[in-house]
């Protein structure tokens, strides 16, 4: 495999939340505005890289019975981490993400590229692995969350682009789901040619 | 009266699924059929009412006496696993039956974030005590059960529908599942 | 896998240990660094929700907490502006929100006119009970923003003097939120008798 394809695959072939259907839960829980799903994709992602760059590091250290042990606690760690320097830096979107930060460890996303790539392959490849996957999983989340913003409250970024409320629902709990379900159809629809 | 509004909040107005966003990935992994999603729901409840009572105990004896709660994602991650295990393993010397019913169900459980997100809510929460706390957990896991068992019972009878060739499978299912959000809904200020 | 080690009890021990020895070390030297920072960041947004409820001021002076009733305690701020006593926030929660608790500011001045409101966490209906919001509405400022609460009258002399016009009050309801709007005169009003209580 190319690096260039190494990267790339996380974007479509392999996006994480389109095509295999992981990280669910944030992708719905934190995505009711495009800076929401953006803040949520990139913490992700810098838990994603740097998890990657650790076990891909310390692989051929680690008995094979205790694996998944030990890459929960590196994955929990880098969590805290996240945790920690949003609560002093970016108090604002802690306060929104909430919940959803301490959760970023049970994404099955992390610990799935870990196992099926960090684990085997080495340092460079698994940061680009790591950005590739991350990357692709916060564009997901901003174009769920730029369209439950228009739809939902008539603006985006923040940025007011229509007068009047807009239709409520898309930015409740159902909408996340309509949403998210009739992307997943559009993007069949052009990858697969259903 | 206040176990009653805990319990009530829990299943319907604050779904963990339909409202919350927890526990996605099982409710649309295992809801194929009604038999499996009434297996699953046996091994939630059942493991996120001791994994909650483990967290609590552990937040309230050892984190806050230390002054530690930063440890609290990677400890409560640990123990969650660990339990998981050791349920797995208990199950299936005590009661092979059971293991039988709800063992393949449990590894699937460690990555389940509502059991996780639960544990959390339920050691931060300010003014919840032990028992609130289990009766919370309970509570939560038997509204992921009835979103799971409810959702299953659509899907199944979709399975006989003609849909679109485009939205089979996955988009319907997400689509149905904000239908069923919707619904719950209409719970909301009842507690 | 072929590169990975073979498992043996001592080396799984060993592993783990160090694992979460190094874990724990990380995580210990990251709190420390970002503690501060913390702190002052809960600091400013404290600071900020009173300079959104109060007039001008230099400082907060005090930080107590006043008994409504027993379990039942709410936080005041006060602040002066050169040493005199300008405002008095109050942080003030109610339990009859439509999807349970919600969190206000008020502002007092001396004489007991609400200064200012701000929300500050909720969880009401969007597009409804969010009217609330100060960015959704000019509700709570038409009604709250310079209410005299020592000038009003009792209509219906239960001894609740902020309710809504359903309840003999003077605020009118949002549309299609009537609890909603019954929770934000509650808690304006707990607000309004731990301000009364400061005063003795």
């Amino acid at each position: 495999m190319s690096k260039l394809s190494i990267f790339t695959k996380g974007f479509f072939k392999e996006n994480a939340v389109f095509v295999m259907l992981l990280g669910l839960c944030p992708t719905l829980g934190t995505t009711t505005s495009a800076i929401n799903g953006l803040g949520m994709g990139l913490a992700t992602t810098f838990v994603l890289v740097m998890s990657n760059i650790v076990v891909s590091l310390v692989k051929s250290q680690i008995p094979d019975k205790v694996r998944i042990p030990a890459y929960i606690v590196i994955i929990a760690s880098f969590v805290t981490i996240v945790e920690l320097t949003m609560q002093a830096y970016v108090p604002a979107l802690y306060d929104v993400l909430g919940l959803f930060i301490p959760l970023i460890v049970v994404n099955c996303i992390i610990l799935g590229r870990a196992e099926a790539f960090a684990s085997k392959n080495n340092v460079f490849d698994s940061i680009l692995d790591g950005f590739g996957m991350g990357l692709g999983f916060s564009m997901a989340l901003m174009m769920l969350g730029a369209i439950r913003e228009i739809l939902g409250s008539g603006s985006i970024f923040n940025i007011s682009i229509y007068q009047g409320d807009g239709a409520l629902v898309f930015v409740l709990a159902p909408g996340a789901f309509i949403v998210l379900g009739y992307l997943i159809a559009l993007i069949n629809r052009i990858t697969k040619k259903v | 009266m206040e176990y009653i509004l805990i319990i009530i909040s829990a299943i319907f107005v604050n779904n963990v699924v339909l409202a919350k966003f927890l526990g996605v990935c099982p409710f649309f992994g295992v809801s194929k059929q009604v038999e499996t999603a009434v297996g699953m729901t046996g091994a939630v409840i059942f493991v996120m009412t001791v994994a909650t009572i483990v967290t609590f105990l552990l937040q309230k004896y050892v984190l806050e006496v230390f002054g530690i709660q930063y440890m609290q994602t990677i400890t409560f991650i640990l123990v969650i696993a660990a339990l998981v295990q050791l349920v797995e393993i208990i199950l299936k010397k005590v009661s092979p039956s059971l293991y039988q019913a709800l063992g393949i169900f449990l590894p699937l459980i460690t990555t389940n974030c509502a059991v996780l997100g639960v544990a959390i809510l339920a050691a931060t929460t300010d003014g919840f005590g032990l028992l609130q706390s289990t009766v919370f957990a309970m509570a939560t896991a038997i509204g992921f059960g009835l979103a799971l068992v409810i959702f299953a019972g659509l899907r199944e009878h979709m399975e006989l529908q003609e849909i679109p060739k485009g939205m089979k499978g996955v988009p319907i299912a997400f689509i149905t599942a904000g239908l069923l959000a919707l619904a719950f809904m209409g719970f909301s200020g009842i507690a | 896998m072929g590169s990975q080690k073979k498992s043996s009890f001592i080396n799984m021990l060993v592993v783990l240990f160090l694992v979460s020895g190094i874990a724990a070390t990380a995580l210990a030297y990251v709190y420390q660094a970002t503690k501060g920072p913390i702190e002052t960041a809960k600091k400013e947004k404290e600071k900020q929700a009173m300079a959104a409820v109060l007039p001008e001021f230099d400082a907060v002076k005090d930080t107590f907490k006043i008994a409504l009733a027993a379990e039942d305690t709410i936080t005041c701020y006060s602040t002066v502006k050169d040493e005199k006593v300008v405002g008095y926030a109050i942080k003030a929660n109610t339990k009859k929100g439509f999807s349970g608790e919600f969190w206000i500011m008020v502002g007092f001045t001396p004489d007991g006119k609400i200064y200012n409101t701000s929300v500050l966490e909720h969880h009401e209906t969007p597009g409804l009970g969010d009217k609330m919001q100060k960015n959704k509405s000019d509700w709570s400022d038409k009604y709250f923003t310079g209410m005299d609460v020592p000038n009003i009258a009792d209509k219906d002399g239960d001894g609740v003097i902020i309710e809504v016009t359903k309840d003999q009050g003077e605020v009118d309801a949002i549309t299609a939120a009537t609890i909603s709007s019954r929770a934000f005169c509650d808690a304006c009003e707990r607000a309004y008798n731990a301000f009364k209580q400061i005063e003795k």
